[in-house]
């Protein structure tokens, strides 16, 4: 099997789709219909396309992305829960010249975390912070998160978040858009090739904006846990265009 | 001769840190130990060196940019109080799952909860036996004067390095106060970049040098077998430490009929109380462990076969006294005495508690 090349079997011109070369031979941990994998490859296409590989450095966060290391052929580091942008700052300011990342769900970034992403972003770090806002914790079973939303059922929201005793569900992005610290912020999606296409872009964006050395780039990426919310992958798109994109509503937030 | 000058303790370890070529310095301000990075912002290491010296929002923070740079093979550094290193203690344990190497500094203050600002030994448990969570050592160094402060720096990256592993230098609010002559040596370059590749790209994150797989630091290892045969690993490389790495001082040992064990500022005070019980016909001697950890036990267990007592004396309720127990194995007679809270003892107060507790007891 090794030996054997896709292109043995497949002529060029028919050749349409292949592994993106930076991922490694690893199977996805991820459940079928889960936005995770489509981020990495989001993520790994722009780094290949910049051919930036030997200088790019990326840190994983806890959740269900926590493997993420193991997927992507690049130099990463795993974080405790929350602290991904504080290790890719100390990173960073040892490597100025590196491009520096961090890919975290709504648990890590959005409680956990909130103090590390927000000084993070306040600081200015030149790196990148890869956002996957599913509006739960998937790895630990569906429990409620920050952006869980009014009404939505978890494992521990059994009859819907009370937003009297739970409080609203929080817009992080809109949040760290106001400080003068982030020079990029956008939120896309990626269940349709038209939002992979925008989300592509955005990645591909916050990387050069590295570069330009400006401040925190910072793409939320709104996404589905099918397994989470208890729904076949279709309707789990469905239901995320019906009720996470009004209240995050996908688009370009700041740039400068 | 190199260098002479007069510093605080604080000080004199801030300059240790940027002749040694330190790459980076993230922390957050805590009495007794602010004055480390205000000597640093005020010294412009970013000048001097190249340094990189950061203010993190909170101690969580400062240890997770340690270990973020620490994960890249750069020379990283962290200094904190006794309430700071209990908030560190989460990335403590990912650091020493995932083997890399840097350096962290306790300024020890008087506690429970938020204590006091006096100087004290009471962090000896959570430093030794391990704050954090999982099987896993540190070596810890005890510096008691403000020389050691500046030198216990080389001798800390060299072992951090060495073993990949998380050195702390455990001192205390009246050595990082005080004020003492201290001999200053020889700036040392910092490692490029291509240097550190050349050095650690077995494993540091440098950016996937092109030919070689991805490096990955991480502490995790979902499949149970592995992660015992991880911990099997840990644990060799904690014996061969053990085995090679112990350092201890002693004062009058040879005839000593008592031993008083202590280490840091209260070994300061031992050494009064030693003069003072000589001077009284009694032949005390003192034992001071430079590394609390690895403890000097052998050494311990090969005095107790000859003298008749010991006194671990600790600014402390009685920490290291459970080590020298353990190391004696009940032979001879050991009892703790110091005061705590931020009280620290006076050499007769040692004396007397030997005379009462060891002596006469
Ligand atoms: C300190 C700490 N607390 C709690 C956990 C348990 N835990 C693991 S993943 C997770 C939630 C992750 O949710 P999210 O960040 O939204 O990622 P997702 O799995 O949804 O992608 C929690 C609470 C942990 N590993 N560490
Ligand atoms: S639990 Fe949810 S977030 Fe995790 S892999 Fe499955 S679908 Fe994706
Ligand atoms: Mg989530």
């Amino acid at each position: 099997m090794a030996d054997i090349k896709i292109e043995d079997i497949i002529k060029s011109e028919n050749l349409v789709f292949k592994k993106t070369k930076l991922f490694t031979d690893k199977p996805l941990s991820y459940c079928p219909g889960c936005g995770h994998g489509v981020a990495h490859r989001l993520i790994l296409e722009v780094i290949e396309e910049m051919g930036i590989e030997s200088e790019t450095i990326g840190v994983a966060p806890v959740g269900c992305s926590v493997l993420a290391y193991e997927f992507m052929n690049i130099d990463m580091a795993q974080a405790p829960h929350g602290r991904a942008p504080a290790m890719a700052t100390g990173i960073k300011r040892v490597y100025p010249e590196k491009y520096v990342f961090t890919y975290q769900g709504d648990g890590d970034l959005a409680a956990i975390g909130t103090s590390e992403t927000i000084h993070a972003c306040n600081r200015g770090d030149n790196m990148t912070i890869i956002f996957i806002n599913n509006g739960i914790y998937g790895m630990t079973g569906g429990q409620m998160a920050p952006t869980t939303l009014e009404g939505m059922v978890s494992s521990t929201t059994p009859f819907g978040r009370d937003v009297e005793l739970m409080g609203h569900p929080i817009k992080m992005t809109e949040l760290v858009a106001q400080l003068p610290g982030t020079c990029y912020v956008a939120r896309h999606a990626v269940h349709t090739p038209s939002a992979v296409r925008k989300a592509k872009k955005a990645i591909r964006k916050a990387f050069e904006k590295q570069k330009e050395k400006k401040g925190l780039s910072f793409v939320e990426i709104v996404s589905n846990c099918n397994s989470g919310w208890k729904m076949t992958p279709v309707d789990a798109n469905k239901w995320m265009e019906e009720h996470m994109f009004p209240y995050y509503p996908l688009g370009e937030i700041k740039e400068i | 001769m190199g260098e002479l000058r007069l510093m605080k303790g604080n000080e004199a370890i801030a300059e240790a840190f940027i002749r040694e070529g330190v790459d980076a310095y993230y922390g957050y301000p805590i009495t007794p130990q602010s004055e480390v990075m205000e000597y640093l912002t005020a010294e412009r290491p970013e000048k001097r060196t190249g340094m990189v010296v950061l203010q993190a929002e909170s101690e969580l923070a400062a240890i997770n940019m340690v270990y973020g740079a620490a994960c890249t093979g750069k020379k990283v550094v962290t200094s904190s109080s006794s309430p700071g290193i209990s908030l560190m203690q989460e990335g403590i344990s990912y650091i020493a799952g995932s083997e890399v190497p840097c350096v962290l500094l306790n300024v020890v203050r008087g506690g429970p909860g938020l204590g006091d600002i006096q100087p004290a030994q009471s962090d000896y448990f959570q430093s030794v036996k391990g704050g954090g969570h999982g099987d896993y050592r540190q070596i810890v160094l005890a510096p008691s004067s403000v020389q050691d402060m500046y030198d216990h720096v080389s001798l800390a990256f060299e072992l951090a390095f060495k073993y990949r592993i998380l050195v702390l230098i455990q001192s205390d609010g009246l050595i990082g106060q005080m004020m003492e002559k201290v001999e200053i040596g020889e700036q040392k370059p910092r490692l490029t970049n291509e240097e550190i590749k050349a050095k650690y790209d077995t494993w540091a994150l440098t950016g996937r040098t092109p030919g070689r797989e991805h490096n990955i630091v991480t502490s995790l290892e979902l499949d149970q077998a592995k992660q015992e045969q991880f911990n099997i690993h840990l644990q060799n490389k904690y014996k061969e430490i053990a085995e090679n790495e112990v350092l201890y001082e002693e004062m009058e040992v040879e005839d000593a009929d008592y031993i008083l064990v202590a280490y840091g500022s209260s070994s300061r005070i031992c050494r009064k109380a030693v003069n003072l019980a000589r001077e009284k016909g009694l032949k005390v001697g003192l034992l001071r462990p430079i590394t609390l950890w690895p403890f000097p036990e052998k050494r311990i267990a090969e005095l107790a076969k000859r003298v008749k007592g010991m006194l671990s004396v600790e600014m402390s309720a009685g920490q290291m006294v459970e080590d020298v127990r353990l190391a004696v194995n009940g032979k001879i007679k050991v009892e703790h005495f110091g005061r705590y809270g931020g009280m620290i003892h006076t050499p007769e107060e040692v004396l007397e508690a030997l005379e009462t507790k060891i002596i006469g007891g």
